[in-house]
């Protein structure tokens, strides 16, 4: 049956999946009970280990040990890569973070297996095409990674845990945060709504 | 009552037990990600135009779960809040940085937490976004020897809003969950303007 998925015409497609979202897909928690199991989930790490929750720091463990391993001398010259490689004794994806978004990720896949909600599909609004959309994900990524690396770090580490540290910066990247997203929506309002 | 959290900085486990941790720790930050529906790019920038505030409903209720506990587990003496890592404040570069983010949340469909998860839930724009991540943090330390003296600019320290504002962290807690039921009901009725909105177009 997979391998004829493909072959069905985008209509029919739709309310195939239609049709198994609702056979299926159980309904996401209540926003507060999410947000109470995030919330502990967050304290346990204050707790347990005095340091927050965080996302993008471990792309930039991958993204400097990446450059390192290919271009050494280039990575070790340059002070933002230096600082996720350490002094050289460890390996730079043996990181707290790194260990933490893996988990992330086995995390999500079990939620959305329980939930029935695994299942290869790309998010997007009906006006927009595929192509379109997959191209907004790409530049809107490479925008998140470059802002969050700017903001050092991004909404795991800043809005959320600098956020419930009350960290004046954190507090500042978080609004900021938001009237980014608010101001742009209207121009992406097609791959939405 | 005696000291004792929070643990790692007490010395209770080494790095390599710290690692488990983090997977273990990680394993609870993408399940109620997922259970929230974060996990969907639809769900997380419908924030962005009103129609379902779920965004903002989880962040707070996650962000005042912890900063309450925390605080309190502070005052009874459980935890030295002092070795909780706060990330220093570098006011400009952190406001333009979060002005970017958000932009790319928006064009995007996620940030890179919420993109793992739907990515382990099979969604094909999420693993484009996380190349798109990579390839974004990779420019910002190509570009880092110019970028660094903006970056390292207007540093403040490890600076909390009841420091800077010289109020009292129990007066800031109570003054953020108050806004943050606030944001709720704002939100609630929100959703339900925009829901009538909806159905007389």
């Amino acid at each position: 049956m997979t391998t004829t998925t493909k072959a069905i015409p985008l209509e029919n497609a739709k309310e195939h999946s239609k049709a198994r979202t609702i056979r299926e897909a159980q309904p996401y928690w209540n926003p507060y009970v999410a947000g109470l199991g995030l919330g502990l989930v967050l304290l346990s790490a204050f707790v347990i280990m005095g340091r927050g929750l965080g996302a993008s720091g471990a792309f930039s463990s991958l993204v400097a040990a990446t450059v390192n391993t290919v271009a050494p001398t280039h990575a070790a010259a340059n002070n933002f890569y230096a600082e996720y490689l350490g002094d050289g004794t460890k390996n730079p994806l043996k990181d707290w973070l790194v260990f933490e978004v893996l988990g992330a990720i086995v995390g999500g896949f079990i939620s959305g297996i329980l939930a029935g909600r695994v299942k290869k599909t790309i998010e997007k609004g009906p006006r927009i095409s595929v192509g379109g959309r997959l191209g907004f994900a790409l530049v809107g990524g490479m925008i998140m990674g470059f802002g969050a690396k700017m903001a050092r770090g991004c909404t795991s580490g800043q809005a959320l845990t600098g956020g419930a540290l009350l960290g004046l910066g954190s507090w500042a990247a978080m609004l900021a945060i938001f009237a980014g997203a608010y101001a742009t929506a209207y121009f992406v309002r097609r791959q939405w709504t | 009552m005696d000291m004792n959290a929070p643990f790692f900085k007490f010395g209770f486990f080494g790095d390599e037990v710290s690692l488990i941790v983090a997977f273990v720790i990680g394993i609870g930050f993408g399940f109620f990600l997922e259970r929230a529906g974060f996990g969907s790019a639809r769900k997380l920038c419908a924030q962005f135009y009103f129609t379902d505030l779920a965004v903002f409903k989880v962040m707070f209720t996650a962000i005042i779960t912890a900063m309450v506990g925390i605080f309190w587990l502070s005052w009874i003496g459980f935890v030295d809040l002092s070795l909780v890592y706060v990330s220093p404040t570098f006011i400009l570069p952190q406001t333009v940085g979060g002005l970017i983010l958000g932009v790319g949340f928006v064009v995007g469909g996620y940030c890179p937490g919420t993109s793992c998860v739907a990515a382990a839930t099979g969604k094909m724009d999420a693993f484009v976004y996380l190349g798109g991540i990579i390839a974004g943090i990779f420019a910002f330390g190509e570009l880092f020897p110019f970028l660094s003296a903006f970056y390292d600019s207007t540093p403040m320290g490890q600076l909390t809003i009841p420091q800077y504002f010289n109020l009292s962290y129990g007066l800031v807690v109570f003054l953020v969950v108050l806004m943050a039921i606030g944001g709720f009901a704002g939100g609630s009725w929100l959703e339900k303007k925009m829901a009538v909105r909806a159905t007389e177009k």
